[in-house]
C-alpha cells in the first residue's frame, strides 16, 4: 500500500491531500491542471519539502514531518518520468539507461528486457538531441525502470506529445503494467490515458483528493466528475472466455456479466473494455428479433437527473459490475426507472471499445 | 622569421608558456571551486569573496603586484611562513611570476565557469537525484560535464591573458631573464635598450600570434564541446 498525506501552502493555493492506494497496480491521479498533481509527484519523490508530509510505500516510510524524518530523494528509490524527458544531453542513450542501474542495488529489472519492452534497441548509441519526442520519453521510462525503483512516478509523460506519438507510446505503457509487479503512480488530465492505464483512480480538484477507488467504481458513480462528462462510460475488465469462429464473435465474462463482441485476434487472457453511457439502451422487455447481442439483466442502482438538458444518467448493477446509461428524462418516466427496479440493458457489440488489444 | 629568433628569445617564449601553464594549472581547480561556491551556496561572507575575486579586474596591476609583495614577500605573513616551513620563496622566481598571473587571470576564469555552471539545467540535476546520485556524484557526473565548455573556454582565455600579464609580474617577480622575464617584460626590456626595436618587434609579433591562436582554439573547442551536449 502507498499512504500519502500532504499539506502545503503555496503562494496562491493550498494542497491538502490524503489517500491510500493498493500495491502493486497503477494509480492514476486525475484532475485538471492546477489541481496540484505535479506537486504531489515532487513531494513523493522528495524534490518538494511540503509543510506537512507523510509518505510510505509498502511499509517503508519515506518522509514523516511528525517525527522530523525526511529521506533524501537519492535514497528513496523512486523512479520518476518527467513530462520533459530530462535525458542527460552529454551521454548517449545507453549511458542514460545505465545511469540509475549503476547506482541501484541489484534488482529484478534487467537491461535487455527493458530495451526490448520499450523497443529502443536501435537507439542505444544515439544522443538525446537526435531523438524524437516519443523516443526520448521511452528512453526516460527505461532509465527510471532500470533504477530498480520501489515505485514508478509518471508525471504527464505524454502531455508534450502530439496524438500520433501518444498513440505510439500508450501500448508500451500498457505492457509495462503487465511486465513488472511494480506500483505505478501516473499523473494525467487525459481521459484516454486514465481509462487505458488506471486500476485505482484518485480524483483531484483544487488541491484536494475528492475520492479514491477502483476505476470500475469511480467511473460509473453518478455525482462524481467522471460520470458527469458527456463521454462518460463504464470500464470493465473481463476474461476472454471463448471464441466462436462460425459467428465470428468472442465471449467475454466476469462475475455475473457476459458480453459478446466481434471476434478478437489478440490472444490475451483478459481485456479491458469501455461501454459508453450514450450507447446503452434500456428496456423492460426485448423484442424477439433484434441485432443487439448483449441483453443484460440488471437492477437500477441510482438515477441522476440533468434537468437543464432533460436527460438522466442511470447506474445499473449487473452481477458485480456496474454500467451507465444516458437516457432522456421521458424514458426514465416511461420505464419507471427508480432505484431497485429491474431493467434490461442492451449493449451493441460494436459499441464496446476494446482497450487492451 | 622563426630562424631569426635567437636562443635567448626562444627562452623567453618557452618561459612565458611555462608561466602561463603553471598559472592555469594552479588556478583552475581553485577557480572551479570558487565558482561552485559562488553559484550554489548562500553563506556568510559570500559578497566579500565575490568582491575579492573580482578585485584584480579593476585594480591597477601594479597595485596587485605590490599587495602580493606585502603578502607573499619574505617578510609578508604568508611568504615568511612558506619560507620558514617549506623553504619556498616566491618573490623574484618563476613560481612568483606564475602566482601573479594566477591572481590576475582568476576573475576571468571564475566568471566564465560560474556562467556555465549557472546555465546547467537544475531539472537534470533533480533527475539525477531521483536516479540515486548523491551530491558529489551529481557534481562529477552531471554538473561538471555539462559546464565543461565554459570551464575550458575560461581556462584558455585566462591562459592567453597570462601571456600578456605585465604590471603584477614585474612588481612582484621583477624582470629577471630566464626566470621571470616573460614576453611583455622582454619587450619592455628591449625597448629600454638602444637598438632594441627590432627585437621588440619580433617579440610583439609572437605575442600577437599566440593571442590569436589562443582565442581561435578556445572558440573552436567551445563549439565542439557544446555540440557534444547538443546545444
Amino acid at each position: 500500500m502507498i499512504a500519502l498525506r500532504l499539506r502545503h501552502r503555496f503562494e496562491r493555493t493550498t494542497l491538502d491531500i490524503d489517500f491510500n492506494t493498493p500495491t502493486p497496480g497503477t494509480t492514476v491521479l486525475f484532475g485538471p491542471s492546477g489541481a496540484g498533481k505535479s506537486s504531489i509527484v515532487l513531494a513523493i519523490a522528495g524534490l518538494l519539502r511540503a509543510d506537512h508530509t507523510y509518505v510510505s510505500v509498502d511499509g517503508v516510510v519515506l518522509a514523516d514531518t511528525d517525527t522530523h524524518f525526511f529521506m533524501p530523494p537519492e535514497q528513496r528509490r523512486i523512479g520518476v518520468v518527467f513530462q520533459d524527458a530530462r535525458l542527460f544531453p552529454h551521454m548517449d542513450v545507453q549511458a542514460n539507461l545505465r545511469y540509475g542501474l549503476r547506482r541501484a542495488p541489484a534488482g529484478p529489472i534487467r537491461f535487455d528486457d527493458v530495451v526490448a519492452l520499450l523497443g529502443i534497441k536501435a537507439l542505444l548509441c544515439r544522443r538525446p538531441h537526435t531523438l524524437s519526442g516519443g523516443e526520448r520519453q521511452r528512453v526516460a521510462i527505461g532509465r527510471a525502470l532500470l533504477s530498480q525503483p520501489r515505485l514508478l512516478l509518471m508525471d504527464e509523460p505524454l502531455a508534450g506529445l502530439d496524438t500520433p506519438r501518444k498513440a505510439e507510446i500508450l501500448p508500451y505503457l500498457v505492457r509495462l503494467k503487465t511486465m513488472a509487479a511494480l506500483p505505478i503512480i501516473y499523473v494525467t488530465h487525459a481521459l484516454d490515458e486514465l481509462t487505458r492505464l488506471a486500476d485505482t483512480v484518485v480524483l483531484l480538484e483544487q488541491g484536494r483528493a475528492v475520492v479514491t477507488g477502483p476505476l470500475s467504481d469511480i467511473a460509473v458513480r453518478t455525482g462524481l466528475s467522471l460520470a458527469a462528462r458527456d463521454d462518460a462510460a463504464a470500464i470493465l475488465t473481463l476474461r476472454v472466455s471463448s471464441h466462436d469462429p462460425v459467428r465470428r464473435l468472442t465471449l467475454l465474462e466476469a462475475d455475473g456479466i457476459s458480453l459478446l463482441v466481434p471476434m478478437l485476434n489478440a490472444a490475451t487472457p483478459t481485456v479491458r473494455v469501455r461501454i459508453p453511457a450514450r450507447e446503452v439502451i434500456l428496456a423492460s422487455a426485448v423484442p424477439a428479433t433484434i441485432s443487439v447481442h448483449n441483453v443484460l439483466q440488471g437492477v437500477v442502482r441510482a438515477v441522476s437527473q440533468d434537468h437543464g438538458r432533460h436527460q438522466a444518467l442511470v447506474e445499473i448493477t449487473i452481477g458485480t459490475a456496474t454500467v451507465l446509461a444516458r437516457v432522456t428524462a421521458d424514458a426514465v418516466e416511461r420505464l419507471a426507472l427508480t432505484p431497485g427496479a429491474p431493467v434490461l440493458a442492451l449493449v451493441k457489440s460494436i459499441s464496446i471499445d476494446i482497450l487492451d488489444a | 622569421m622563426w630562424q631569426a629568433l635567437s636562443p635567448d628569445e626562444w627562452q623567453v617564449v618557452r618561459l612565458t608558456l611555462a608561466v602561463a601553464a603553471r598559472a592555469i594549472g594552479f588556478g583552475l581547480p581553485l577557480a572551479v571551486a570558487t565558482a561552485l561556491l559562488l553559484s550554489r551556496q548562500r553563506f556568510f561572507g559570500r559578497g566579500l569573496l565575490d568582491t575579492l575575486v573580482h578585485l584584480p579586474l579593476v585594480l591597477p596591476p601594479v597595485v596587485v603586484g605590490w599587495l602580493l609583495l606585502l603578502t607573499f614577500g619574505l617578510r609578508g605573513p604568508v611568504g615568511a611562513w612558506l619560507f620558514a616551513h617549506f623553504g619556498i620563496r616566491l618573490v623574484f622566481t618563476t613560481s612568483g611570476a606564475a602566482l601573479a598571473c594566477t591572481v590576475m587571470s582568476f576573475p576571468l576564469m571564475v566568471r566564465a565557469i560560474r556562467l556555465s555552471l549557472e546555465a546547467v539545467d537544475p531539472a537534470l540535476v533533480q533527475a539525477a537525484r531521483t536516479l540515486g546520485a548523491g551530491p558529489m556524484d551529481r557534481l562529477v557526473s552531471i554538473v561538471l560535464p555539462l559546464a565543461l565548455p565554459g570551464v575550458v573556454v575560461g581556462a584558455i582565455v585566462a591562459f592567453a591573458a597570462c601571456l600578456g600579464e605585465f604590471g603584477a609580474v614585474i612588481t612582484f617577480a621583477a624582470n629577471i631573464p630566464g626566470q621571470t622575464q616573460t614576453l611583455p617584460l622582454a619587450i619592455y626590456a628591449a625597448l629600454q635598450s638602444p637598438g632594441g626595436e627590432e627585437v621588440a618587434a619580433r617579440l610583439s609579433l609572437i605575442s600577437v600570434t599566440l593571442a590569436i591562436a589562443g582565442l581561435t582554439i578556445s572558440e573552436a573547442l567551445g563549439r565542439r564541446l557544446r555540440a557534444r551536449i547538443g546545444r
